[in-house]
């Protein structure tokens, strides 16, 4: 009897087991479909512009030396890529921008190699994050910028003129805001979200310096971040808008007289406003400031867990390197981006005129990425530290003494870690 | 299967019940064990490692992820909050759902209708509600419902979800989750009165027990201590368990606000976002379910839970 009983467990015990193979199994990559070559499956995170989804899937469609299948992702799209890559049934390609932590632990291949030969055209500002060691771990495919929209006809209403300094900006929200208008939408966070290192960057000062340690290390840290606060403690900040800081509604519907948004938002706006709108960088704060716009760029990315990487190096090295032609279709004819290829950008005529070709000179003179150091556990100190500076009014040198040390200490952790094979 | 079993006796009668056990209780076990025990056993395994962006690592680390988050001010932070949260969440949704209970228990015409109205929001989906909240209801700009009924009074138009001082955030968090969870406790409230046998009530007219405070106080409360201890076992979990609708209502695409962060959410961000920092990330759940253990536990003693009732 008991005998039979642990029989019958056992059979359980391998249904059980039979069941997490098939989980297990389940690459969801449709292993040996039509087409020459292998299967690669390619991630996208769902862009807004219409056409974009149809025009990635005929370029992998044109490809002929692997069966390319397109995933379009809606969603958190960063934490989707993060944790498929913890598993087989990820993307062999996809567009991101691989962190530290993954390229450290080898979750990402290198493709140094690709790049060989064209490297110089592309912009530095986005392939620096994508570099670590000298080696390249992710190709950049276009460049998106911020950057301040203002309503001209409000600002000479209030007899106020485009801010060139902080203390301008600080001062025309403060005039500009009235009873139905704010002066200046920095999201509905405050501004800790999406201004990040921006202002740190306008006080001229770094995140992170060419030598790995803390770059705002500083007094004039604390001096510019408390500015901030003013907007905040002046009530001049448009905040609980219905939609955030991405999306120009805010500006278009009349609720802030500024806002600070993407490149992305431009043909929106200059569709509705017509030639009521000016664009400024994030202006320059003290003697040591300058203009600072963040500039960003997904790169296309082979993951190490794929079983064909050859085969995606080679297609990424084909749509990423090679076929301009789609690079220069996907960049300008969809949304609004700049083509992370210096020779695209100059050919763009999209780019030449009005606030685009402004924009395309904030992004140029005074873009700043991201730093690759910069990983997400310090972004989470500082944009919470930069949190209670704004709207707690906490104290700057306080809030930022604790995060230079925590900031430093990750840092040593980052340059300590070895690369993993 | 056979109405008889005849020839092959009882030890076919035992085997062939021995199998039905199992095709009925087989799949239940078996998913439990595949979805929630290795899971739970593994996320104890990885708290142990240095488990970066994996989660088969090789680095064992002691208690050093302990020692880690349990120094991180955002976590400890969160803890403490969500104390706070539950110490004032669980009374309040007790005391209201009680008192719907009571009240839609005494009415005579339409119960079913009020018991329906009441029930209906737990339908709703966390998340479609607290975009209704942070959207229409409470959003900052003056054309927002919370903000067209300032206007009424002249008041200045808030900014709810942004306003660190006063709190106004919790507002928003606590009307939400109230919305929500109400009427179900107050089923299990109905249902609760609604065995307690009537001969007590009779009982304690004739003895003088005046309707009201004293009726309640000595026989509706003491006969509803069974479902009380469901009740507040299940808020007190659910309080700390709180994710969905502080997720959808603080965050951004940036990230989460330094306030109200439940401590799911720290753990969110920590190993599941980019962070992927998975040893960490389980030494905080583990920290978590011990709190949540300890909490729970020391509170079915205080009620004396599973007591025989005298």
């Amino acid at each position: 009897m008991a005998m039979k009983r642990r029989a019958l467990f056992a059979a359980g015990a391998g249904a059980c087991a039979g069941l997490s193979a098939a989980c297990g199994s389940a690459t969801g990559r449709g292993d040996g479909g039509g087409g020459a070559g292998p299967a690669l499956s390619h991630w996208y995170h769902q862009y807004g512009e219409a056409g974009t989804e149809q025009a990635v899937k005929r370029y992998a469609a044109a490809y002929g030396e692997a069966d390319v299948s397109v995933q379009w992702r809606p969603g958190n799209y960063d934490q989707q890529t993060a944790a498929a890559l913890l598993t087989d049934a990820g993307p062999d390609v996809f567009e991101g921008s691989p962190d530290l932590d993954q390229i450290q632990g080898g979750q990402v291949v290198d493709l140094t190699d690709l790049l060989d030969g064209v490297k110089h055209d592309f912009n530095p500002a986005v392939l620096a994050p994508k570099t670590y060691d000298g080696r390249v771990w992710g190709v950049p495919q276009v460049i998106d910028m911020q950057m301040l929209y203002y309503r001209k006809s409000l600002l000479e209403d209030a007899g106020v003129r485009p801010p060139a300094t902080l203390d301008e900006l600080v001062d025309a929200a403060k005039e500009l805001t009235d009873s139905k208008v704010k002066g200046l939408f920095l999201g509905n966070d405050g501004g800790a979200g999406v201004l990040g290192g921006t202002p740190l960057h306008a006080a001229g000062l770094e995140l992170v310096t060419a030598g790995g340690e803390v770059g705002f290390d500083d007094p004039v840290a604390a001096r510019t971040l408390a500015k901030l606060h003013r907007l905040y403690a002046d009530k001049s900040l448009l905040l609980g808008a219905p939609a955030d800081w991405p999306d120009p509604s805010a500006l278009l519907q009349g609720l802030t007289a500024m806002q600070w948004s993407g490149l992305w938002a431009l043909p929106q706006v200059q569709k509705e406003l017509g030639d009521d709108f000016g664009v400024l960088p994030f202006p320059a704060d003290g003697t040591s400031g300058r203009p600072a716009v963040p500039v960003g760029a997904y790169g296309a990315v082979v993951s190490a867990r794929s079983a064909h990487q050859e085969a995606a190096k080679a297609y990424v090295k084909w749509l990423w390197v090679e076929r301009t032609d789609y690079q220069e279709d996907f960049a300008l004819s969809y949304g609004f981006h700049i083509p992370a290829r210096l020779s695209l950008a100059e050919k763009a005529d999209r780019l030449k005129t009005g606030a685009a070709a402004d924009a395309v000179r904030f992004a140029t003179e005074h873009g700043h990425a991201q730093p690759l150091l910069w990983t997400p556990a310090i972004r989470t100190l500082y944009q919470d530290a930069l949190n209670r500076i704004i709207k707690d009014g906490a104290h700057p040198e306080g809030e930022l003494r604790t995060v230079v040390r925590k900031v430093s200490s990750e840092l040593d952790r980052v340059k300590n870690a070895k690369k993993k094979p | 299967m056979t109405g008889t079993t005849g020839a092959s006796g009882t030890a076919g009668t035992v085997r062939r019940r021995t199998l039905w056990f199992w095709v009925f209780v087989g799949p239940f076990a078996c998913g439990l064990a595949l979805f929630t025990y290795v899971p739970l056993l593994w996320s104890l395994a990885l708290s142990f490692f240095d488990a970066r962006n994996t989660v088969a690592p090789t680095d064992f680390v002691g208690l050093d992820n302990y020692v880690q988050v349990l120094r991180d001010d955002a976590f400890t932070d969160s803890l403490w909050t969500f104390l706070v949260f539950t110490a004032f969440i669980v009374p309040t949704t007790y005391v209201l759902s009680l008192a719907l209970a009571l009240m839609v228990n005494r009415v005579r015409r339409a119960q079913a209708f009020f018991r329906s109205v009441f029930f209906l929001p737990v339908a709703c989906s966390y998340v479609v509600a607290a975009l209704i909240w942070k959207m229409s209801v409470f959003n900052g700009v003056r054309f927002g419902l919370a903000n067209t009924v300032l206007d009424w009074f002249g008041a200045e138009p808030v900014a709810w979800l942004s306003t660190t001082d006063p709190p106004w955030y919790w507002l928003v968090i606590v009307t939400v989750r109230l919305w929500l969870q109400v009427g179900f406790y107050m089923v299990l409230f109905l249902a609760g009165l609604q065995r307690i046998d009537p001969v007590l009530y009779e009982a304690a007219a004739v003895d003088g027990a005046r309707p009201g405070w004293p009726v309640l106080r000595h026989i509706t409360l003491p006969q509803l201590r069974a479902t009380s201890v469901a009740v507040v076992l299940l808020l007190v979990i659910n309080a700390f368990q709180a994710f969905d609708e502080f997720y959808n209502l603080l965050s951004d695409a940036r990230g989460y606000p330094p306030y109200a962060r439940p401590p799911l959410v720290y753990l969110y961000y920590t190993a599941l976002g980019q962070g992927q920092n998975l040893g960490v990330g389980s030494a905080g759940a583990v920290v978590l379910a011990l709190v949540i253990a300890v909490v729970t536990v020391g509170q079915a003693r205080w009620f004396r839970l599973g007591a025989k009732d005298e």
